[in-house]
């Protein structure tokens, strides 16, 4: 397949065709029309559309969007409360940013049709204090969309009222994590905590709460106009639409690309990023970011889809795809990859606090030729402990390159264990 | 500005608490929040000096040790790692004079690590206060620092 056909624009049609800073260029590209027919629906009508499409959360847990819907809707508790997760941080993913930057009102029509199907009346858009520059076209779409009346008081005449409050970060990676998330809007520490209960339930102010990421709320107003049926058939059964991939690395074209779920790695490597440059030999590549999978170069006809990833014990994550050549120290990336988890944990359990600098320390070994046999089990029992105790998502999913390195790649360890026959030489 | 006038503008609530911390270190000539600071925040809001120390210990954005004007993060992950972002750093390092987290004599400039500035297609990135700047090499990032010392004389 070449480039044009691979490339399936739905949620990026409007990037390059729309000023971000105008309401009137997205509602001329048949903006907002999707709030205007939901709002005369029943919300229950809406949740279903979305269980019908089986469209699934892309901030990285790939949850389904219509049970966390219908989970909110049927809580008890008032008020509720809907929060807009764009604190994209990690490494290799920047699809939020484009999604704010190219076009805002997509996101914020998904968060008030949400909003109204479960009678929430308040919202955050909680975005990463660094990207500032999203913060501001964000804030402006807010302020035109109230303007219009598609946010405050009585909505386009509904009697359903429901606004969104913008909320910067603070520079913490864990914050992502939806209690953390919660921690920092509340005005304390971002620490994680422990679940069940979720945030459905007993979220902000211990009120339900639901909690969505930037590219899934933009799902939101496609499923409608498509209809739940129609939307399903995009992609494949397991994981239906379309992605947004970042490619990032030694990739001659790195960018932003909207695929139809279902392609495969190499696709998306070779026609939309042109491949590596001076044609050197793809080495490894991560998928989804830091905490992703790392793949060989004879895995990447694997497609995007959960199913065929998960037989592989793997996921898509976010849809970060870092490739790296043949130059890299595979090491020497998972080390980057551990200090960075070590640097962001919140510090608050001992399996990620102290496991991840006891990775590291492990690592360092193998990296100068020291390390023993029994370094390469204790680096097993290690990463098994990490994923297996940690209380959040990061101490879990922090040592998955590392474990899959192990995997794909095992002779960069056993290589590098220190023998009496290296020691001679 | 002074902090009663960010609390009275933004609430003296504690969901407002970090980001007008921000706001207000962000205001300083120094970019860092003194105890002194932290001790007004408490006694303006009525939340515990411990827990907005611990807050303003936790976010990378907020810092309590002096800064330099300008704030330079570098992109330290992956992405940025395999487009070479190690020379960036002895770039930085060497025409400034200083080494990653220190601050230079004049304060102008600190040099900070950053995670993942989300800006992965333009590697290897760095961001200056609100400003971005994408596929570094060794010129450019001269005459950008350039920029900013003659920004600052001509301040
Ligand atoms: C350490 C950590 C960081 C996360 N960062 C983000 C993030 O930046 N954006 C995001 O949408 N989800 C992030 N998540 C996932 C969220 O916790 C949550 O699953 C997601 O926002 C739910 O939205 P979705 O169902 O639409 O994907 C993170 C999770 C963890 C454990
Ligand atoms: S796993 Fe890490 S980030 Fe999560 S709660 Fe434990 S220490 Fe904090």
């Amino acid at each position: 397949m070449n480039s044009n056909e691979l490339t399936r624009k739905m949620l990026t049609k409007n990037f390059g065709v729309i000023n971000p800073e105008s309401i009137d260029d997205y509602i001329r590209e048949g903006g907002y029309s999707e709030l205007e027919k939901a709002i005369k629906l029943d919300g229950k009508d809406i949740i279903n559309e979305i269980k019908i499409s089986d469209l699934k959360g892309r901030g990285g847990a790939a949850f389904p969007t219509g049970l966390k819907m219908e989970a909110v809707n049927q809580a008890d508790g008032f008020p509720k409360y809907i929060i807009c997760n764009a604190d994209e941080g990690e490494p290799g993913n920047f699809k939020d940013r484009y999604l704010m930057e190219n076009d805002p009102h997509q996101i914020i029509e998904g968060i008030i049709i949400c909003a109204f199907a479960s009678k929430i009346n308040y919202g955050y858009f909680f975005i990463r204090g660094e990207y500032i520059k999203a913060a501001k076209i964000v804030e402006n779409a807010l302020e035109q969309a109230r303007a219009r009346g598609y946010l405050g008081d009585n909505i386009l005449d509904s009697g359903f009222s429901f606004d969104i409050e913008i909320y910067t970060g603070a520079g913490a990676y864990v914050c992502g994590e939806e209690f953390s998330l919660l921690a920092t809007l509340e005005g304390r520490s971002g620490r994680a905590t422990y679940k069940p209960p979720f945030p459905t339930i007993c979220g902000l102010y211990n009120k339900p709460t639901q909690i969505n990421n930037v590219e899934t709320f933009c799902n939101i107003p496609h499923i409608l106009k498509l209809g739940g049926k129609e939307f399903k058939k995009i992609g494949t059964v397991s994981s239906t639409g379309t992605k947004l991939v970042c490619l990032s690395g030694n990739i001659r074209r790195p960018g932003l690309y909207e695929v139809e779920l279902g392609t495969t790695i190499k696709d998306i490597i070779d026609e939309l990023g042109m491949g590596v440059p001076r044609n050197r030999k793809i080495r490894m590549v991560q998928l989804g970011g830091a905490s992703g999978p790392v793949i060989p170069e004879s895995m990447l006809q694997i497609r995007l889809d959960s199913d065929e990833m998960r037989k592989h014990d793997m996921s898509f994550g976010s849809g970060a795809i870092i490739v790296m050549d043949d130059r890299i120290d595979i090491l020497d990336i998972l080390k980057r990859n551990i200090q960075f988890f070590h640097h962001e944990s919140c510090g608050k359990c001992t399996p990620c606090r102290e496991g991840l600098l006891q990775i590291l320390i492990l690592l360092d070994r193998f990296i100068d030729e020291s390390a023993k046999e029994s370094d390469l089990q204790l680096l097993e029992i290690l990463i098994e402990t990490i994923s297996l105790t940690s209380i959040c998502g990061l101490g879990q999913a922090a040592p998955t390159s590392v474990k899959k390195v192990l995997e794909y790649f095992r002779e960069e360890f056993t290589d590098r264990i220190h023998t009496t026959a290296s020691a001679v030489k | 500005m002074k902090i009663s006038e960010i609390l009275d503008k933004n609430g003296r609530t504690p969901d407002k608490l970090i980001s007008s911390l921000l706001e207000y270190q962000n205001s300083t000539l120094c970019n860092y929040l003194t105890e002194d600071d932290l001790r007004e925040f408490a006694e303006e809001t009525g939340i515990p000096l411990s827990r907005i120390s611990s807050v303003a210990s936790f976010y990378s954005l907020l810092s309590t040790e002096s800064r330099g004007k300008y704030i330079i993060q570098v992109c330290y992950d992956v992405p940025c790692y395999v487009n070479n972002s190690v020379n960036i750093v002895e770039e930085l390092e060497k025409n400034l004079g200083i080494k990653m987290g220190q601050t230079t004599e004049d304060e102008l400039f600190t040099l900070e690590f950053s995670s993942c500035l989300g800006c992965c297609d333009k590697a290897p990135v760095m961001q200056i206060g609100e400003n971005l700047y994408g596929n570094l090499t060794r010129d450019k990032i001269i005459s950008i620092l350039d920029s900013y010392r003659r920004k600052n004389n001509e301040q």
